[in-house]
């Protein structure tokens, strides 16, 4: 509810006006807590939702368990906090949260005017509709006039907008803060549409729809949506971190190290597997963290391939493809920069 | 010095610079207090810049004029998402001000009902008022406020099978739809028309009463009045063409058009703080009633009046210099308790402000303009319920 982001940004304020400047503290105030803390999501299947007994899961929060392990050796110092994504920002810049890792988009205004830095893209997405089956509606193009549903404070509500624009179709909006309020609107048929990310719907659809047959997701994506972590300005050391976390998976899965194969790995001859394993030392030294952060990442959360195929892959109720999310090598997007 | 302190002979002010002395006491405190105040304030103000400055934060009302492209479900202006954010955050202040403004006059008609009745001879009648008091006065408001729209989503049926209680009267989870005059001159003309029957009432009541106080003479007022406003709207609605066409909703594509809506989020945001509200001013005005002595009552039935004279011409008069004060404050809560609309989606000040500051990122500008605009709204209404009391308190005695 947003009374919470109104605190939230209250206390964004109050931090800002009470705390005496200070530089690159994130990554100390980790190390002292002995725990990250990581902005998630209030509850999409795959991304980050808690299970039956309460431990937090999903592709986002395996992000947030690879930047413990690399700071911290462990993946289960995290504590999540769960936010709306109108809490989210305020909840970073106020340091309520070390970094959120909530289907956030890297766009230009968060990066400079709301003072943020994104890590690699975890999960390259766009933005679609999804509609009840019977309405019999097939393409994007017949919504003229159709009453939508979508959060506030996202850049689907932007994106919902332009396109309607461009269109030059009309469109009533249902805006609630809450994802549990805003899904029962839809569900309960006060709006024709829901729109968010095409993966939020995915998971929407086969895990939360009393019945998934039930409803469509249109075939048009309306925009890009590259979803990453992201840190406040000012620790770039943090910031460091977190962006070679990332990589760390994406890297191991292009040299062919998961964590069914990391032992053999550690007796492998190919400089860059001994580079990336700790064998050979230098990259751990120069983040700044144990030699061995990259090996721990992949026993303790996995590479990248096994993180998707974990949570939002085809053995998940979300069953999505990798496609852009695939390798460069594959024909995807995904791409480690080079780990020397 | 005009200000005399307690113990000093009149006309003898000269000033000693002692320690000793109240008056130069008084004012050290006061500059030192002063200082502290200013200091305080500098410290968080340059704080907040210098962090703004480190986080790369930009500060400033700048993003005002910029284009808000963010969709906004009801507005009483026109509005667009190729607006500007400072067009965002008035369409949110005018329905803060429009649910605020119907919320405090029907909460007040309610509540006073409820009051009356809960001091009702008729056992029922009382009994049912104070079940409504104490259930409506002891759960949360948000809570109240899910509940109502729950009831919207959950128990109305979609937009095609839409309720018809009356013909041309549709509910769904969409909300209310029903008909309107269609636009035509005949209804500005009666609009006019009303408007000078008002102010023909006004003039023939301060004629009355000014009559009533010289000659004691009465004259049926309230009718007279009554009958100028529907006579001249009527006049003027048969000058433009007596127009009958109505704007009938119908069902088009996904939505009903035509007619006016009245969405499901303002309804259950309108009836949760009426109600909530009215247990409050029920209260209120019981307790306003009952501290007029009974003595009154049995004087005013001494002279014959009936029990809903006495009520209207003795009792409540007097009633109200109790109650206004405490009422005022109700209004108050009612005006603050509308930026609960957030959990319901209805596009108050406060959604709409903490929208316009997520997509720009500029959260203390944000939290400044609801404040001002909170306070502006308190203060305006404390401004005229302390002129109103006044008001009243004069014509009492
Ligand atoms: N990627 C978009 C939207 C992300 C987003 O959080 N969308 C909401 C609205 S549907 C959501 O997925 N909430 C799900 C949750 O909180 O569990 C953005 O960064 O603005």
């Amino acid at each position: 509810m947003n009374k919470l982001s109104v605190l939230a940004a209250g206390a964004a304020l109050a931090v800002a006006a009470a705390a005496p400047a200070q530089a690159g503290k994130t990554l100390d105030a980790v190390k002292q807590r002995g725990q990250l803390i990581c902005g998630v999501s209030q509850g999409t299947a795959g991304f980050s939702r808690p299970n039956n007994q309460g431990a937090w899961e999903g592709l986002d929060v395996d992000f947030c368990r690879a930047v413990a392990v690399a700071i911290l050796g462990d993946a289960s110092k995290v504590r999540y906090v769960s936010t709306t994504a109108a809490q989210r920002f305020p909840a970073l810049q106020s340091g309520e949260v070390d970094m959120l890792s909530r289907t956030t988009t890297a766009t230009l205004t968060r990066d400079t005017v709301n003072g943020f830095n994104f890590a690699p893209v975890t999960f390259y997405d766009g933005q679609g509709f999804m509609v009840p089956k019977k309405l019999g509606v097939k393409s994007a193009k017949e919504l003229n006039g159709a009453t939508v549903c979508v959060s506030p404070g996202t850049t689907t509500e932007l994106n919902l907008a332009d396109y309607f624009r461009a269109q030059k179709m009309q469109f009533k909006p249902v805006v609630i803060e809450k994802v549990d309020e805003i899904r029962s609107a839809y569900f309960s048929g006060r709006c024709d549409v829901y729109t968010t990310d095409a993966s939020g719907l995915a998971s929407l659809r086969a895990v939360d729809a009393p019945n998934p047959e039930d409803h469509v997701i249109l075939p048009e994506i309306i925009s890009k949506e590259p979803l990453a972590p992201t840190v406040r300005h000012g620790d770039e050391e943090f910031a460091d971190i977190v962006r070679w976390s990332v990589y760390a998976t994406i890297e191991a899965e292009e040299l062919g190290i998961s964590s069914k194969n990391l032992e053999q790995m550690l007796k492998s001859e190919d400089p860059a597997i001994k580079r990336f394993v700790g064998v050979t030392p230098g990259n751990g030294k120069a983040l700044g963290v144990d030699e061995k952060w990259a090996y721990n990442i992949i026993k303790q959360v996995g590479n990248y391939g096994e993180i998707f195929e974990r949570n939002v892959g085809k053995g998940t109720p979300l069953k999505l493809e990798r496609g852009l999310n695939d390798l460069w090598t594959r024909g995807g997007l995904q791409y480690a920069q080079p780990f020397r | 010095m005009a200000v005399q302190y307690g113990g000093r002979p009149a006309g003898g002010t000269h000033w000693r610079l002692s320690w000793n002395d109240r008056n130069v006491r008084s004012i050290v405190y006061q500059i030192a207090a002063l200082a502290a105040v200013v200091a305080g304030v500098w410290y968080f103000v340059d704080n907040t810049l210098e962090n703004l400055r480190r986080l790369g934060l930009a500060s400033g009302f700048g993003f005002m004029d910029r284009e808000a492209a963010f969709p906004i479900g009801e507005s009483l202006i026109d509005y667009t998402p190729a607006d500007t954010y400072a067009r965002a955050l008035l369409v949110g202040v005018i329905n803060t001000l429009y649910v605020s403004a119907i919320g405090i006059i029907l909460a007040t008609v309610l509540g006073t009902v409820i009051g009356i009745a809960r001091l009702s001879r008729n056992w029922l009648i009382a009994k049912l008022a104070s079940v409504y008091v104490e259930m409506t006065r002891n759960t949360p408001l948000l809570l109240q406020l899910f509940f109502w729209y729950m009831i919207f989503l959950e128990l109305l049926p979609p937009a095609r099978q839409a309720l018809q209680p009356v013909p041309d009267v549709f509910l769904s989870n969409r909300g209310v739809r029903f008909p309107v005059p269609a636009a035509a001159d005949g209804w500005s003309l009666m609009g006019a028309g009303v408007v000078i029957g008002v102010v023909g009432a006004m003039i023939l009541s301060s004629w009355s009463r000014r009559r009533q106080a010289a000659t004691g003479q009465q004259f049926p007022v309230v009718w007279a009045g009554l009958a100028a406003i529907v006579g001249c709207g009527v006049v003027g609605w048969l000058l433009g063409g007596a127009p009958t066409a109505l704007d009938r909703p119908a069902l088009r594509g996904f939505n009903f058009s035509g007619g006016v809506e009245v969405s499901p989020e303002f309804v259950a945001l309108l009836l949760g703080l009426v109600i909530y509200t009215a247990a409050f001013v029920a209260e209120i005005v019981r307790g306003g009633i009952l501290a007029i002595s009974q003595g009154q009552t049995e004087a005013a039935s001494a002279l014959g009046l009936k029990r809903g004279m006495i009520l209207r011409l003795v009792i409540l008069p007097q009633a109200l210099r109790v109650i206004i004060p405490p009422i005022t404050s109700q209004y108050l809560n009612l005006t603050k308790n509308s930026s609960l609309a957030v959990a319901i989606g209805f596009p108050d000040l406060v959604h709409l402000a903490n929208t316009a500051i997520n997509q720009t990122g500029q959260a203390i500008e944000g939290i400044a303009i609801i404040m001002a605009v909170y306070l502006t709204i308190s203060l305006s209404i404390s401004l005229f319920m302390n002129w109103y009391n006044r008001r009243v308190a004069l014509v009492e005695r």
